[in-house]
């Protein structure tokens, strides 16, 4: 299902009511947007798609369409099949009418219940009528939205929703949509969120208490859940000037002891470079979400791609260690935040969380009991009054202490320096401190997590890898497809690649077909730097939008075709 | 600590990289004498700088030290105060540090006005790069960039101060160590953001503002200067015949940063970490 509107016409009050009564009525759901960058007007839409089992992948397939504007038709009639439903006003959608379409006055409901405002109510409406929900389920969630403007508002909201749902009734069967049973097993205990909360919800788990960022979209999303959530979690949120001071101020506060982050995207992520470097020069560790939208430059603010996996790899001067995590799921974001945390301090380096506007916006659902809270240890030492910020040790790791917490003094220069934190010209010490800071990335290679293996690889003839969010269509496309030929390898973390990446991708033996979001294939470049395997096929795609299952369904046919 | 005779001296083999006669050596002993002074333990303070010859100067004390980037110790100096604000916290570095790749961050250190003492090593001039024009160059001034001489106007770094109502703006000048010493004490016991903008000569790459520069173009403000008024302190920073020293302005009525965001006394590093049960509350929201 598919709602389509101008901004400021509320397509995200319909999603914000009809997902959760979707998901009382024992539906799976999955949602995600695309949206135009601006306040007011222009067409947005929101994909509902309602499914029979777990789903987390975007389809282009449009069943139902609810359509406010008349752009709509120009910007989706490409995703419309012979039997779409199609519910908008004649008058708006204008030349293209057909006998797809039924003519819906939500205008003239929103009018009688109260005002222009309300239309967006009716079409709740109406869409609960054809899908047979109860009207009753979504009346409490119209109260709870609303009863902060009044009971008057409540009324109208109630009254347009009942004048949608009246009309919705009165259709025949044959405008309905064929719809799935709702699961036999309503699950009480699933969470239903967008990525950005997972990730916040990844952070609060590991305990992070200071955030200081300069919003930009669609990273922000982070930023104002710790907000919300500051005064609970004990977190200090601070809103940067600019992202150079947003990374220098998180590292000011990681040396005297916070498990700080910063959120941007592609383009503040930029500003931040120089504080990459600095962190691992200094050995301190701060954790860095990048929700990466289309560049260059300004791009495509409100759309989606993973074109900044090379930044990532490379942001900062000078060689230090880093690790890259891209959570593809609401389970493997909560997971990452975490493992984030916990790496950047022990291992006391910059980390990147590599999302994206897909990843970050689209809802689904998590089971609670798929939440696992992973140990992150502050590691901090009490200082003695001889303390060596950078003492030589054994995996070079030094014990880290903070500012006013023992005897010591704390003292770190991004000059290179010697274990005291002396500003050092010595070649010796150079050569002795480089060695120190990148024996780490051993470590970190052994530790790197494990993809995700679909099917049977050591059976499979064609083995296709993804990335960060296209996990879930990599998935779907497979199951699908339900061809032994094909296994499917899915990265969470992208740097360092898991030490078994060779061995499960048949060390060179496989055809190997990469997914990725971006023009320059990035990680399929990655892979054969770092295994010596190259991709066979690679299916790209940089306009903007994510993935669909179908696209990818159709393209590895074609795999198997040539 | 208190009992040790300098507290804060480094071991005498330090090697100092500042050529000798330079400003930042008297600059540097007036900041040890206020911090013997304030009796301050080396480990309850933190010295923050940016990069530059004046950004070294952490270096050569035994305090706690984040030696940072060009231009950013502000911002890191706001993350240490956040995450525990029973440090003291001061940012030393150069005129091209906090006026030129920190504006930014100065402007909006003074705009949040959290607990900082800002003394900013003034000498008009880019020394560690070989002598291009900083932005508190005079006009005029030749340098193998500006060739022609400085076309721009100096920046006023005090008048810059009190338009954003920094509570404590001061300035300073190397030469005069006694007063330069009482006014960074003063400056670190205030609370809130201090800028102490300090006159020193650059021997090596500043013909022009010399030692004796200096003594002639300085004065003291005059005696019915009222510390509390900002537009006469606004006038004296606005003045061209001579450069006032003193504090120009104080105001201990404005609240700071660490206030009004209601920072805990607890440091960050002692909070416990997220309690179960709280984490689960916060999930329930999704059900």
């Amino acid at each position: 299902m598919i709602f389509e509107g101008a901004a400021g016409q509320g397509i995200q009050t319909i999603t914000s009511l009809l997902l959760p009564v979707l998901r009382k009525s024992g539906h799976h759901v999955f949602s995600c947007m695309e949206y135009m960058s601006r306040i007011r007007g222009g067409s947005n839409s929101t994909e509902i798609r309602v499914t029979g089992k777990p789903r987390r992948a975007y389809v282009s397939r449009i069943d139902l369409l609810l359509a406010l504007t008349p752009l709509a038709y120009e910007r989706l009639h490409g995703r419309l099949h012979e039997r779409t439903l199609i519910f908008a006003e004649k008058q708006t959608f204008g030349e293209h009418w057909d006998e797809r379409c039924i003519d819906t006055p939500l205008g003239r409901f929103a009018t009688e219940a109260g005002g222009a405002v309300y239309s967006n109510v009716s079409a709740v409406g109406v869409v609960l009528a054809v899908l047979g929900i109860p009207l009753e389920r979504c009346v409490a969630y119209l109260r709870e939205q609303f009863v902060g403007k009044g009971e008057e508002v409540v009324a109208h909201n109630i009254k347009a929703a009942q004048l949608g749902y009246e009309f919705g009734l009165a259709l025949p069967a044959e405008r309905r949509p064929k719809f799935p049973e709702p699961a036999t097993e309503l699950r009480d205990d699933s969470l239903m969120m967008d990525g950005t909360s997972a990730l916040g919800i990844g952070a609060i788990a590991a305990g992070c208490n200071f955030i200081c960022s300069y919003p930009m979209s669609p990273g922000t999303g982070v930023l104002t859940f710790l907000a919300a959530r500051a005064k609970n979690f004990g977190i200090v949120v601070d809103q940067a000037e600019d992202e150079i001071a947003a990374i220098n101020a998180g590292l000011g506060a990681s040396y005297a002891g916070a498990l700080a982050m910063v959120t941007s995207s592609g383009g503040g992520f930029d500003l931040m470079q120089e504080g990459m470097s600095l962190a691992g020069m200094i050995e301190t560790p701060i954790v860095v979400h990048i929700g990466q939208r289309p560049g260059p430059a300004t791009g495509l603010p409100t759309r989606t791609e993973q074109g900044d996996l090379d930044l990532a790899l490379h942001a900062g001067h000078g060689e230090f260690a880093r690790a890259i995590f891209a959570p593809g799921t609401l389970g493997e974001a909560i997971d990452a935040m975490q493992r984030a945390f916990a790496a950047a301090q022990r291992y006391q380096i910059p980390v990147i969380v590599l999302s994206d506007q897909y990843l970050l916006d689209a809802v689904s659902t998590i089971h609670v009991d798929e939440i696992e809270r992973l140990p992150v240890k502050p590691d901090i030492v009490e200082t003695g009054q001889d303390y060596k910020r950078y003492a030589f040790t054994e995996d070079g790791l030094s014990p880290r202490g903070v500012p006013g917490f023992g005897a010591g003094i704390v003292r770190v220069d991004s000059d290179e320096h010697d274990e005291e934190g002396v500003i050092t010209e010595s070649f010796e010490m150079r050569q002795q401190m480089m060695d120190k800071r990148l024996q780490r990335l051993e470590a970190l290679r052994r530790e790197a997590l494990r993809p995700t293996v679909i099917g049977d690889p050591r059976e499979a003839k064609i083995i296709v890898v993804a990335w960060g969010s296209n996990r879930g269509v990599l998935e779907e496309a497979l199951e699908r497809l339900d061809d032994r030929r094909f296994a499917g390898v899915h990265y969470a973390q992208v740097w360092p690649l898991a030490p078994n990446t060779a061995e499960l991708l048949g060390e060179g033996r496989k055809k190997i077909v990469v997914i990725e979001n971006n023009a320059l294939w990035q990680f399929a470049n990655l892979l054969h730097r770092e295994t010596g395997i190259a991709a066979f096929r690679r299916i790209l795609k940089a306009t903007g939008e994510p993935f669909s299952v179908e696209e990818i369904l159709a393209k590895l046919t074609e795999v198997t075709h040539g | 600590m208190d009992s040790q005779p300098e507290p804060f001296a480094m071991p005498s083999s330090t090697d100092v990289a500042w050529c000798p006669g330079c400003g930042n050596h008297m600059l540097l002993k007036a900041v040890r004498g206020a911090l013997e002074e304030l009796r301050i333990k080396p480990e309850n303070l933190v010295m923050v700088s940016g990069i530059g010859q004046a950004a070294k100067a952490p270096q050569y004390l035994k305090v706690n030290m984040f030696n940072g980037l060009h231009g950013r110790a502000l911002p890191a100096a706001l993350g240490i105060k956040l995450a525990n604000r029973n440090l003291t916290v001061v940012v030393e570095s150069g005129d091209g540090d906090l006026y030129g790749e920190g504006g930014n961050h100065f402007l909006h250190a003074i705009r949040r006005n959290f607990d900082v003492a800002i003394i900013a090593h003034n000498n008009m001039i880019y020394g560690l790069t070989k002598g291009q024009a900083s932005p508190t160059s005079q006009r005029c001034m030749k340098t193998p960039v500006q060739v022609g001489g400085v076309l721009l106007e100096p920046f006023n770094p005090l008048a810059v101060a009190l338009a954003l109502d920094a509570p404590f703006v001061a300035r300073a000048f190397a030469g005069n160590i006694e007063q330069t010493r009482a006014i960074i004490a003063e400056a670190i016991r205030f609370k809130g953001c201090a800028v102490i903008d300090v006159f020193q000569p650059c021997v090596v790459f500043n013909k022009l503002n010399t030692w004796q520069w200096f003594r002639e173009h300085t004065c003291e403000l005059p005696e019915d200067h009222d510390l509390s008024d900002r537009i006469m302190a606004m006038q004296q920073a606005f003045r061209s015949d001579k450069f006032p020293l003193g504090i120009f302005y104080r105001n201990d009525k404005r609240e700071t940063y660490e206030e009004l965001a209601g920072i805990g006394e607890s440091p960050l590093f002692r909070q416990p970490p997220t309690s179960d049960e709280a984490f689960r509350a916060m999930l329930d929201a999704f059900r």
